[in-house]
């Protein structure tokens, strides 16, 4: 009997490895999973002894195609109640309560075609991931672009699993920028994400491509306006506000 | 009362998908994908598309265009209170 997405159960923490200084992606083992698709997420929800309890939600990063267990990336703030408890306590064999999947709404599935046009703020790059994970295994012949912002090179989020993606020639393109430090040699952006960089990234594509844009506000509004602009039809594009403001 | 925050240090504002789970509890089925219209403007949104405010007491959505509350959602102890008089009309597709 496959649980209700929405009744809180228990999962066990199967393996934990970090993606950056300060993101770290946790594999859980959940009895029952229906399945999820590709940018939904999950609610958490932490109790102390006391009956106080906390609840976030955390994009699913790994691909329904994934058997056994999901995985959820996590970036830790420094003073929220959850992530660091996350980062700091849990240990594999710990059980953790979760519900989901949840949402509908900012997703996608092979079936659904493309091209499929990606930008990422940070850790806005989590759901972007399942899809794209998805697409290499069962929607090659979908092209895809990720256009993804990061701070540091440091901080890019799977750095080497995009980079194997890219190379994979199979018709996924990831373009990043960084826009507070760069290394010696960096080639690629140096900015915010603005209209001539979506203009630029998207080319490849065209204009009749589906967009899922996911980040901090400002970067949402910004990139989900300039698309209207350069001509990609409002109900293609989808998107998903979150995350610590600045980039 | 519990804050149905989805994510840490986040935004003041979020969207309708970012507190799917409480919708779907209080509603009872997935709801990011229902229509609403502005009892404000008129205007139709998806409620994934709607802003969410998550640090006032309780959840409070608004309409994308005008900025009008529509939906209200607040949970005690004892029971949820679902104030959507904002809201002309929910839509759900006959399945």
């Amino acid at each position: 009997m496959v649980a209700s997405p929405i009744a809180w159960r228990l999962s066990t923490v199967a393996s934990i490895h970090d993606e950056t200084p300060t993101v770290r992606s946790f594999g859980l083992r959940v009895p029952d999973w229906a399945g999820h698709r590709p940018g939904q997420h999950v609610d958490l929800r932490l109790t102390a002894a006391d009956g106080y309890s906390v609840e976030r939600s955390y994009s699913i990063a790994s691909e329904p195609e994934r058997s056994g267990e999901i995985e959820l990336t996590v970036e830790r703030i420094e003073d929220g109640e959850v992530s660091p408890f996350l980062h700091e306590v849990v240990v594999p064999g710990d059980q953790i309560e979760i519900r989901g999947p949840i949402g509908g709404y900012f997703v996608w599935e092979a079936a659904l075609g493309g091209p499929l046009f990606l930008v990422a703020g940070g850790s806005g790059v989590v759901p972007l991931m399942a899809m794209l994970r998805h697409r290499a295994l069962v929607g090659r012949s979908t092209a895809a672009a990720l256009l993804f912002s990061s701070r540091h090179f440091e901080e890019i989020i799977y750095r080497e699993e995009l980079d194997r993606l890219a190379s994979a020639g199979d018709g996924t393109s990831v373009i990043h920028t960084l826009t507070r430090s760069q290394p010696a040699g960096w080639d690629g952006y140096t900015r915010r994400i603005d209209e001539r960089m979506l203009d630029e990234s998207l080319a490849p594509l065209g204009a009749s491509a589906r967009s899922y844009i996911c980040g901090p506000t400002a970067l949402v509004e910004t990139a989900a306006n300039a698309l209207v602009r350069l001509g990609l039809p409002p109900d293609r594009i989808r998107t998903e506000r979150f995350g610590p403001s600045g980039s | 009362m519990r804050v149905p925050a989805r994510f840490e240090g986040g935004d003041e504002v979020l969207d309708g998908n970012a507190i799917a789970g409480a919708l779907a509890v209080v509603f009872g089925s997935e709801m990011t994908e229902v229509p609403e219209r502005c009892a404000h403007c008129g205007t139709v949104s998806l409620l994934a598309e709607l802003r969410a405010y998550i640090r006032a007491p309780g959840t409070v959505l608004r309409c994308p265009a005008c900025n009008g509350v529509v939906l209200r959602i607040v949970e005690t102890d004892e029971a949820t209170y679902v104030d959507a008089r904002g809201a002309a009309y929910l839509r759900f597709e006959r399945r």
